[in-house]
């Protein structure tokens, strides 16, 4: 057991950081849920393309630097120290990304994945419905056979980014009639300004345009646009969903950076007591993060399946930030109301944290039932 | 970078495991906690055996020259099974020893520490003074191991406005305790029990207060404590005691400091483990109850209501295991600090999820359950409170959390 990092790492963490110090821009980007700050945050990612800083651990075919799950780490821990800004690509990147590396065709990697590395191309998830959040078995949208490819109809909602973005990636039920809800369910991408796609932007509580609902009539997608085998596409999504995914929706970098800036603003303001021990466990919880993520990477890279330990992940990180963000407003005083800064713009984004990626009461079974052996009741 | 158990040391924890659960530890707790020591004696003997006491211990010494995450793996087993006595004690009072320039005390009691024939007990110095409202009880000025002496308030009574630095020159740690927080000059710490002293072959003090000039600390080997001075705890299996002054002169000067220092983050490394190991038993425990328990005709723990509360305390306990092997690792000490706010409290949430999900069968002393619960809320307070380790986590320096 250790945590040394490889000579080459620690060298790579070396280059990272310099690079991030000389381009990291001075001042912060506008909101990328805004049209204005999604455009400056797409030209970002471009910039951190330019350089193969975009996806470090893909593949160098694709744009990556082939580094691993722990370069990947440490990256990250570089990244959001040095203050660079949040990643528009974030949803193609964690989600979508690992899905084709491990399902998808070569001919689809080799489409998709450079302009996703590059901001080219920004992918929305079109997972939830009206009627299916965290019950995703329960899925209405259609997906019907047809020449060269499928036709699709019916409403996604709550997808992230697709107020701006140009595709979107989902679960479409393809087969009505199998025997249980989560089988006949189709992987699929598509692109949100094809024939039939409306967008309708939903504002989230502080107005601005970070997710979408969209309505699909009769939405034509190509047989290459799907992922894996048609009907299998429940099983494809969550083989990812569980794994890597679990690691990589939010890195511990982030939330080292975050504390060490809320240690800062403590200071700033005096270091009241009051706000003492809600500080120290803000620092004590990013690292308490940093290192069960370094454990599930060890665990990973050992070959274990992480599947529902990826539900203590979410549970923890999701609260964790809310809690981080309250406590920084708090020491902000009467500045704590005001929605013009950093902070605010990080605690409205953190108040989705236990609402999105499966509910934290459905993680919760999650760890009850599968990790504890509890017995399966009504929810 | 590789952060997880190898074959080795789970195997390790898997022979404690057996060992523990064949000894049977719930009738040992219930004799200790009467002061009948007999079966404790033997207990203690095969954890020996098992080379518990001999990990940290350099092999010149007869130990196994293993390190603080060899420790911690004993030490969680060892709560998990509620093992009474002075477990965290001998082995601190060993890095003490350890510690010291002069290894004429190491030569002399560490062997049967390390064997098991004999036990240890010490009084934890503070890495902190924790905020307190106490009267000076001594007009000599008060010290702790890695913390400089803060301001005094000017209208605290018999003080002087600020007060110099007593500590070793060569002390490294030497960030204030909270920014804007003052003790008064002449105060201390509230003294720490030393737990089980009246069957702890070996008892070591540090008689505070520590005082000027720097330096001169000195070790002493304190005077027998009878079994009736006993001060009950929360947990009746911990039985504490004040140490007496005076004694032997075992060492003086500043590697007393650093040699306790030293002990202090052994100490609380291996309670956080123990704490670690009282959760995962409490949390083990639960599980099986809600399983067999049936109101309304169905398991309790088919409610979600008592799933989300044991999911809740499933992920308080593991993110405290990575932090507290993180901290064996480093042993730095603002990790090993937060090892023990997060261990405890984790484990301390789990106790309050086991007692309200047994209901009342949880809530008596003929059960098992009582063992790890009362410890629970015991090694909150052992070895550096919450406040007083989240201080020193504040006070940690530039690191990045």
């Amino acid at each position: 057991m250790d945590l040394a990092f490889t000579e080459e790492e620690e060298a790579f963490r070396t280059e990272a950081g310099a690079w991030l110090a000389a381009h990291v821009p001075g001042s912060p980007l506008p909101s990328l849920e805004t049209a204005e700050g999604f455009a400056a945050h797409r030209a970002w990612e471009a910039e951190l393309a330019a350089e193969r800083w975009s996806v470090v651990n893909w593949p160098a075919r694709y744009g990556g630097r082939e580094t691993g799950l722990i370069g990947w780490l440490v990256f990250e821990e570089e990244y959001w120290a040095a203050g660079a800004p949040g990643r528009v690509g974030q949803n193609g990147i964690s989600l979508l990304a690992p899905t084709l590396l491990d399902h998808g065709t070569e001919e689809q990697r080799a489409r998709v994945l450079p302009p996703m590395a590059t901001g080219e191309v920004v992918w929305a998830q079109a997972w939830s419905e009206p009627e299916a959040g965290s019950d995703l078995a329960s899925l209405r949208s259609k997906a019907v056979r047809t020449d060269g490819g499928w036709r699709v109809s019916g409403q996604k909602t709550w997808s992230s980014r697709a107020a701006f973005a140009d595709r979107a990636f989902g679960l479409f039920r393809s087969d009505p009639g199998a025997p249980k809800p989560h089988q006949g369910l189709t992987y699929l991408m598509f692109d949100l300004r094809a024939p039939g796609v409306t967008v309708r932007p939903i504002g989230r509580l502080d107005g601005k345009p970070a997710f979408a609902e969209l309505f699909l009539d009769e939405v034509f997608v190509p047989d290459r646009d799907v992922i894996g085998e048609p009907g299998e596409g429940w099983r494809i999504a969550m083989s990812t969903a569980g794994n890597e995914r679990g690691l990589m929706l939010r890195s511990p970098g982030r939330f080292l950076a975050a504390a060490d800036r809320l240690r800062r603003l403590w200071r700033q303001q005096g270091s009241p007591p009051s706000a003492h021990d809600r500080v120290a466990d803000a620092l004590i919880g990013a690292r308490a993060y940093q290192l069960f993520t370094y454990a599930a990477a060890s665990r990973f890279l050992e070959g274990a399946s992480l599947g529902p330990e990826s539900s203590l992940n979410k549970v923890f990180w999701s609260e964790y930030d809310i809690a981080l963000h309250e406590t920084a407003l708090d020491l902000l005083g009467d500045e704590g109301e005001s929605a013009d800064s950093d902070w605010a713009e990080g605690y409205v984004f953190s108040l989705a944290g236990p609402i999105y990626a499966g509910t934290n009461e459905i993680q919760r079974d999650i760890v009850a039932e599968r990790l504890l052996g509890l017995p399966k009741g009504r929810r | 970078m590789r952060f997880v158990l190898d074959a080795g040391q789970r195997a390790f924890a898997d022979s404690l495991d057996a060992m523990l659960t064949a000894a049977g530890t719930p009738s040992v707790v219930r004799e200790w906690s009467r002061g009948e020591h007999g079966s404790g004696r033997a207990l203690w003997s095969r954890i020996a055996e098992a080379g518990v006491f001999a990990l940290t211990v350099p092999e010149e010494y007869g130990g196994l020259g293993a390190g603080p995450v060899e420790l911690v793996v004993a030490f969680v087993e060892l709560g998990r099974h509620a093992v009474p006595g002075p477990l965290v004690e001998t082995v601190a009072a060993t890095a003490l020893l350890l510690g010291l320039d002069d290894p004429g005390p190491a030569e002399r009691l560490l062997p049967t520490l390390t064997s098991g024939e004999s036990t240890a007990t010490l009084v934890p110095q503070q890495a902190t003074f924790a905020p307190s409202r106490r009267p000076a009880r001594s007009p000599t000025a008060s010290r702790a191991w890695d913390v400089p002496p803060v301001a005094a308030p000017a209208e605290s009574p018999g003080t002087s406005s600020t007060r110099t630095s007593h500590r070793p020159a060569e002390s490294t740690h030497r960030t204030p305790l909270l920014e804007g927080q003052t003790l008064p000059a002449g105060a201390r710490a509230p003294g720490p029990y030393a737990l089980d002293a009246d069957m702890a072959d070996v008892r070591l003090t540090t008689p505070e207060p520590l005082t000027a000039p720097p330096g001169t600390t000195d070790l002493y080997l304190a005077p027998a404590v009878r079994a009736a001075e006993v001060h009950r705890s929360l947990d009746p299996a911990r039985r504490l005691f004040r140490l007496p002054p005076g004694g032997e002169l075992l060492a003086s000067g500043p590697q007393v400091a650093g040699a306790a220092a030293h002990a202090l983050a052994t100490g609380r490394l291996a309670t956080a483990a123990q704490a670690l190991g009282v959760g995962l038993a409490l949390l083990d425990r639960t599980v099986v109850h809600v399983g067999q328990r049936s109101q309304f005709g169905v398991p309790v723990g088919s409610f979600q209501a008592v799933k989300h509360r044991l999911a809740d305390a499933k992920i308080a306990l593991e993110f405290a295991r990575a932090v507290l092997f993180g901290a064996a690792l480093t042993m730095a000490a603002a990790d090993v600090a937060a090892a023990k706010v997060t261990a405890c409290e984790a484990a301390y949430t789990t106790a309050r999820t086991a007692l309200q999900l047994h209901g009342a069968i949880g809530y008596t002393a003929e059960y098992d359950l009582s063992l790890w619960l009362t410890k629970a809320r015991a090694l909150r307070t052992a070895w550096g409170g919450p406040r007083e380790c989240r201080a020193l986590v504040l006070s940690g320096g530039d690191r990045r959390w």
